[in-house]
């Protein structure tokens, strides 16, 4: 049981500074999604540990959104490529005071 | 300083319910209340009628008021206080005021006094107003004072009184101002406004006094439950009425707005402003009797504010030469006696009505003869260009002359039974104060002799091109019954009946022990009047009275000429003061107050200008800051878990 929590916090915490570090906006999306994995991961070993579904059906929601996430993010990634030639995160940084 | 004995029995308002005749009490208010309405929201479609209806509607209250006199005149003493329970008016919490009306021998008298004046000066209205192109305004004006008037009269609760006391200041006030168009006319409206809301001050107090001191406003409550109140309150109470009282009639030191009403036409100078309205303030001391028997140091406050404003309105009378301010400085002085009456106890209340009545009739005769002149003499009121007009307007001079005698306590006329009885009530309980209203007697009579001979004697002062003449009947008949009353009057005194009719109200008379027998103090006062007339015969018979008052004149004159300085010391005394203080105000609304609330403005501006660094536009810092605060919810869960 431990192994599969160490796991998913080694994998979230992974994610976290990717997103933190990295620049190019597809990678920082990769490490969003590996978060999402991690927790995932969490859940159904939780569920399992505990003998009923609850986790493993928020998994699946869990899932879904992820996969509606993705189809949203990398529109968005994809136009402001066109449009900047960069898929820098730190390049998109026009909104502020 | 003086003690005024106050009387072991206070009557107790102990009214029975209304039936027959005596419930129609209600019709009294709304009549000239619906015609007030009807003329008002009416607009030009009443211009052609307006002033008949205007003028039936007291009189029909005067018949009901007749019919509703003669009702309670046949029953027993006690049997004579009803009243009629009209609607809850306001029921909240601990609060309760009803609409009742209370009909009384006090009532009675006023009842009659307001609408029976009342309706013979609309009658000479409808003359002196012909050719005013806004006279049926005038005439809802007056009839909504009427309305006021008479609510203020038959409240049986001070809350209902004081909805009267508002509406008859609010018709003086549009009246005053009729005509609006000059400048001087608005100026008094204002003044009279707001001098009365000083009073007015004084009067809501007391209101708020007596619902925390009896909780209800009810004359027969209070009544009832004036005995068990501390008399440091009941003094409060009654010095908070006499502050309304001094507002509404006119009194020391309120007296300012008096003289400057004078500017509103002439039928309202006689009804408001001499007979009905400014006597409220008395009408509320007698009322209040409960009330100031039990607080012997507020009669003292009615007595010392009743002696100065005899003297002060006497002074100015004299110097006046606008005949409707030396009229007005008259009344200030004749109110003061009634008040004289009314601070004087048990004693002199009968006799403060019975001076009210008789005045009202005079005062009310003399300020119609007063517009009658003016209309033949082009609307001058300078006695300086008048004299000799009794040949022109021999009515108007007759009539006028009653009126005369009647003041000044010619043996026989009205003034003098009542003017009479109170010097006589003075002497008894306080010489000092009997010695003052006896030399405002003396006054009296030089002043108003002055006027008649500046008016109707000497010799002609008139200006070019002006033509007197006797004015049309409508304006003569109201003249000549008001100065049959004014001869009458002293009728109501024979055998002692109004004594005895207001016996239920105010108490059975106190016996006065007089330094010396009452006689001779009827013949000393004769005297001093005729010293009066005499001076004056000198003055201005013997002597010719030139057009254009004399500027070399003594002090005193001018002070009198000046109304003694009242809108000086007002404007020292209150104004100026309070232009300071609204100046010191607006200087700490501006550095103080605002200063605060600015500055806090600007703090939150400096504190929002740092903050907004912290949106620096680049997604891994917010997503830092995001981790950050997840991990500081985590680890305050995990602390608070542990």
């Amino acid at each position: 049981m431990t192994e599969y929590v160490v796991l998913s916090s080694i994998l979230f915490t992974i994610g976290a500074v990717g997103v933190l570090v990295r620049r190019n906006a597809i990678v920082v999306f990769m490490c969003v999604e590996l978060m999402l994995n991690a927790c995932n991961l969490a859940l159904v070993a939780f569920a399992k540990q505990h003998g009923n579904l609850e986790g493993q059906v928020a998994a699946f929601f869990v899932m879904v959104v992820a996969a509606a996430e993705v189809v949203v993010g990398l529109a968005i990634i994809m136009t402001i490529f066109r449009s900047r030639r960069s898929a820098s995160v730190d390049d998109a940084s026009l909104l502020k005071f | 300083m003086f003690v005024l004995e106050t009387g072991l029995e206070v009557p107790v308002v102990a009214p029975e319910s209304a039936d027959g005749v005596l419930g129609l009490v209600w019709l009294v208010i709304a009549l000239p209340l619906l015609g007030a309405a009807i003329l008002l929201l009416g607009g030009r479609f009443t211009d052609k009628w307006g002033h008949w209806l205007g003028t039936a509607m007291p009189i029909g209250s005067f018949v009901v008021s007749l019919l509703m006199f003669l009702e309670i005149q046949g029953r027993d003493e006690e049997d004579r206080q009803v009243v009629k329970h009209l609607y809850d008016w306001i029921h909240v919490g601990g609060l309760r005021v009803d609409m009742d009306l209370l009909y009384d021998p006090l009532a009675s008298l006023f009842l009659l006094l307001i609408t029976g004046v009342g309706s013979l000066i609309h009658v000479y209205s409808i003359g002196y107003m012909e050719h005013d192109p806004r006279r049926r305004r005038f005439f809802g004006y007056l009839n909504l004072f009427v309305a006021a008037m008479l609510m203020l009269i038959l409240s049986e609760n001070y809350l209902g009184l004081f909805l009267g006391w508002e509406g008859v200041g609010l018709a003086s006030y549009l009246l005053i101002g009729f005509w609006q168009h000059k400048h001087s006319a608005a100026q008094a409206a204002k003044k009279a406004f707001v001098i009365n809301r000083v009073g007015d001050m004084g009067m809501a107090t007391a209101i708020f006094l007596a619902f925390t001191l009896f909780g209800s406003t009810s004359f027969t409550v209070i009544s009832a439950r004036a005995g068990g109140a501390s008399e440091a309150a009941m003094t409060a109470f009654g010095i908070l009425l006499l502050v309304g009282a001094c507002g509404k009639s006119a009194q020391v030191p309120l007296q300012a707005w008096l003289l400057d009403a004078m500017e509103g036409p002439t039928p309202v100078s006689a009804l408001i402003h001499a007979a009905t309205m400014v006597t409220a303030g008395v009408y509320l001391v007698v009322r209040s009797n409960f009330v100031f028997e039990y607080a012997p140091d507020a009669q003292t406050a009615v007595v010392v504010v009743a002696v100065v404003t005899i003297l002060w309105g006497a002074a100015i009378g004299c110097a006046k030469d606008d005949i409707k301010k030396a009229l007005a400085g008259s009344t200030m002085s004749q109110i003061g006696y009634m008040m004289l009456g009314a601070g004087l106890g048990t004693a002199g209340y009968a006799f403060a009505i019975f001076h009210l009545l008789t005045h009202g009739f005079f005062k009310a005769n003399m300020f119609l003869g007063a517009g009658s002149v003016m209309h033949g003499m082009d609307d001058d009121v300078d006695m300086r260009h008048y004299g000799m007009l009794n040949k022109a307007m021999p009515v108007t001079f007759l009539t006028f002359a009653m009126g005369y005698l009647a003041i000044i306590g010619f043996p026989g006329f009205s003034g003098f039974w009542s003017k009479d009885k109170i010097i006589e009530v003075a002497i008894g309980q306080n010489l000092l104060v009997g010695a003052c209203a006896l030399v405002g007697a003396g006054v009296t009579a030089f002043y108003m002799t002055r006027l008649m001979l500046m008016t109707f004697f000497s010799e002609k002062r008139w200006q070019k091109d002006v033509h007197p003449h006797e004015s049309p009947a409508l304006m003569t008949v109201p003249l000549i019954v008001l100065a049959a009353l004014s001869v009458l009057g002293g009728l109501l005194l024979a055998g002692n009946w109004i004594i005895h009719w207001l016996e239920p109200v105010v108490g059975p008379e106190e016996e006065h022990e007089l330094p010396i027998p009452a006689i001779g103090i009827t013949v000393i006062t004769v005297l001093v009047v005729a010293v009066g007339v005499a001076l004056a015969f000198a003055l201005f018979q013997r002597q010719r009275v030139p057009d254009v008052a004399p500027t070399d004149v003594s002090f005193v004159t001018r002070a009198a000429r000046n109304d003694l300085y009242g809108d000086a010391i007002n404007e020292g005394l209150v104004v100026q003061p309070g232009r300071r203080l609204v100046a010191g105000l607006f200087v700490f609304d501006r550095s103080g107050a605002d200063g605060a609330f600015m500055g806090g403005g600007a703090a939150v501006k400096a504190l929002g200008g740092v903050l907004r660094k912290v949106q620096t536009g680049y997604v891994r810092s917010y997503a830092l800051s995001v981790l950050v605060g997840v991990l500081v919810v985590a680890a305050a869960m995990l602390a608070v878990n542990l």
